[in-house]
């Protein structure tokens, strides 16, 4: 097992580092800086704010002290567009309320997407597993950008349930809308991968000698067939974290709500590299260490796993 | 009676020596699959529907893309519904511009950007996972580690990051996509291959002395030839998806041209006033496209998994 976590580290961290230094490279050759205006800067000026943002120094080394400061001390450095703000401060503003409506999402869709896809296979054929699947696939056509608008028009505008957009320190119903249409493509495809899979286990042998000998439906399922089920599901953990991450850039933009999304496009269409990058690079590295633990725990629960 | 049934005999041996017993192959077998599901074929028929009134629906269109009908602008949730006699069949748009002609031009764009990203899948990926899989050892892992690495950067950040500093442009939006769609296919590709690299046909090929290379391309590719076609439908969404996105955020495709993100980003952010119809074509169109790839590739993964058989 720790033979295995350290294998996944080993590859983790080089990507990583191939993050940071691919994104700083894009960064570097993109034409027109940020301090290229039209109007003339007196060469010592410009030579004054070079030098606070470290633009002086040779590429390498101005590469080397930006890992430095990131691995040391979880510095991204000052932002070039709000002068008197540095990528951490942006971060931290941006990123709880998308961790809030983040959290709620994934486990709304874990959740419900589960409970769904276990009746669905439970009452295979039924009504109920008709309506599963009619729901799971029209989710899955209908991304959250098209699902935003439409929620927003019917809970909002029709039945004036719900605010619009906002966030107002994660009110609770300032929560409900963005969380709903992040979750909904998960939720479908977690259902879709419960259902498939709890029908594969429900076929199985074990589980008919369970029943033979005459242990409860009920406990067939929740102690036999579960776990064996849910193993797809757990694989699937780590595209949906990845998911509900860039989901937020739709979710901030449309509803307003101030996330970490919001402030990636916006410092991205005002070109602040700086904040682009820190923020590339944060959301990177949450990502692989998703992916990671994603890995770590499909080892542990399924141990015929050795990649 | 005998001499009869003799004859008989004979004729129909004749007969069997005329035409020869004719196998059926099987892709003549999965054709009989497919055809037997309704969804996937009504669905197929569907998406030609599609295809041929992207070609044909243009010359009905009076207008242009970027043509603002001036008579209209200004009073659209008035008078730019949807209407034959003054040709906006679809409506005209916020900025009084007809939708008909942009649902036509978006589709087909959204179209070809899902072909192209499926078809660089197809090319790169297959000879990507065929390669490492086949050789195997040291090449095989380095191989697959690169794309272990390349699948876990986000590479959506990555893109947008590419939009941004190079400024947007329909090749980059391509290449991006392209760079992105075959990670998948190799890792399917590889799997598929590392069980056929033992069969006997492949070492018929070895015995007799065929170049490895040639082996790949000649012996293992078209023996996978059923599992990526059925990863290559099943992508053509993701990537219609993934363009709609970048679309919505605004760094896809620029005006005047559009695609159907670009539209159903538009007309999402103008319903509350009323244009419905901006919003509900593209939609219409987007998700019936999406439906339909789902649905025919299920119906060819029906038709071609080994496993169902």
């Amino acid at each position: 097992m720790i033979a295995f976590i350290l294998k996944r580290l080993a590859v983790a961290i080089p990507t990583l580092l191939v993050l940071i230094i691919l994104s700083f490279i894009l960064m570097k050759v993109a034409p027109g800086g940020p301090f290229s205006g039209e109007k003339a800067i007196p060469e010592a000026v410009m030579k004054n704010i070079l030098a606070r943002y470290s633009l002086d120094k040779p590429q390498w080394q101005q590469l080397l002290e930006y890992i430095y400061n990131i691995v040391f001390h979880f510095d991204f450095g000052p932002s070039f567009k709000y002068r008197d703000r540095s990528v951490n401060e942006i971060i931290a503003q941006g990123f709880p309320v998308t961790l809030t409506y983040g959290f709620w999402a994934f486990i709304l869709a874990t959740l419900v997407g589960i409970t769904m896809g276990i009746v669905a296979a439970i009452r295979h054929n039924s009504w109920i597993d008709y309506l599963a699947v009619g729901i799971t696939i029209g989710a899955q056509v209908v991304p959250n950008f098209v699902l935003a608008p439409i929620l927003v028009l019917v809970f909002t505008l029709w039945l004036r349930w719900l605010p619009g957009g906002g966030w107002n320190d994660g009110q609770w119903n300032y929560v409900i809308l963005p969380v709903i249409a992040l979750a909904a493509t998960y939720l479908a495809s977690i259902a879709r991968i419960t259902r498939s899979s709890m029908l594969e286990v429900l076929h199985s042998n074990f589980i008919r000698t369970a029943r033979a000998k005459g242990v409860p439906g009920w406990q067939v399922i929740v102690r036999h067939a579960l776990k064996p089920a849910l193993l797809p599901v757990v694989s699937y953990l780590g595209p949906v974290f990845v998911g509900m991450i860039t989901g937020s850039v739709v979710v901030d933009l449309y509803f307003s709500t101030g996330g970490i999304g919001q402030w990636f496009v916006n410092s991205a269409l005002g070109r602040d590299y700086a904040t682009i990058l820190g923020i590339t690079i944060l959301l990177g590295a949450l990502t692989i260490t998703a992916n990671l633990v994603v890995d770590i725990l499909y080892a542990w629960i399924d141990p015929k796993i050795r990649y | 009676m005998a001499v009869e049934a003799r004859t008989d005999v004979a004729a129909r041996r004749e007969d069997l020596a005329d035409k020869p017993v004719k196998g059926r192959s099987l892709w003549q077998d999965a054709g009989r699959r497919f055809i037997r599901n309704k969804a996937a074929v009504f669905f197929l028929f569907l998406l030609a529907l599609i295809v041929a009134f992207t070609i044909v629906g243009p010359y009905f269109a009076k207008f242009t893309i970027e043509k603002v009908d001036w008579t209209i602008l200004g009073k659209v949730p008035a008078k730019g519904m949807p209407n034959i006699e003054n040709g906006h069949f679809f409506g005209v748009d916020q900025t009084g511009r007809d939708v008909y002609i942009r649902v036509i031009q978006g589709t087909q764009i959204s179209l070809i950007v899902g072909l192209l990203g499926s078809a660089v899948a197809v090319v790169v990926g297959t000879l990507y996972g065929a390669i490492a899989g086949y050789f195997g050892g040291r090449l095989d892992s380095a191989m697959m580690r690169f794309v272990d690495i390349l699948y876990s950067i986000p590479y959506m950040f990555i893109l947008i990051l590419l939009l941004i500093i190079f400024g947007r442009s329909f090749t980059l939006l391509f290449v991006g996509i392209g760079l992105v769609s075959w990670l998948g296919m190799s890792r399917v590709v590889r799997g598929q291959t590392l069980t056929l690299k033992n069969r006997e046909f492949v070492e018929a090929a070895i015995a007799t002395g065929v170049k490895p290379l040639s082996i790949v391309v000649r012996h293992i590719v078209p023996n996978l030839l059923g599992i990526v076609v059925v990863y290559a439908t099943l992508l053509i969404p993701e990537m219609i998806l993934l363009e709609s996105f970048i679309s919505f955020l605004g760094l896809g495709i620029q005006e005047p041209n559009t695609s159907l993100g670009a539209l159903i980003s538009e007309g999402a952010s103008t319903m509350q006033y009323g244009v419905f119809w901006q919003l509900g074509f593209p939609l219409a169109f987007f998700v019936v496209i999406l439906f339909a790839f789902f649905f025919v590739g299920d119906g060819l993964r029906d038709a071609l998994d080994p496993k169902d058989r």
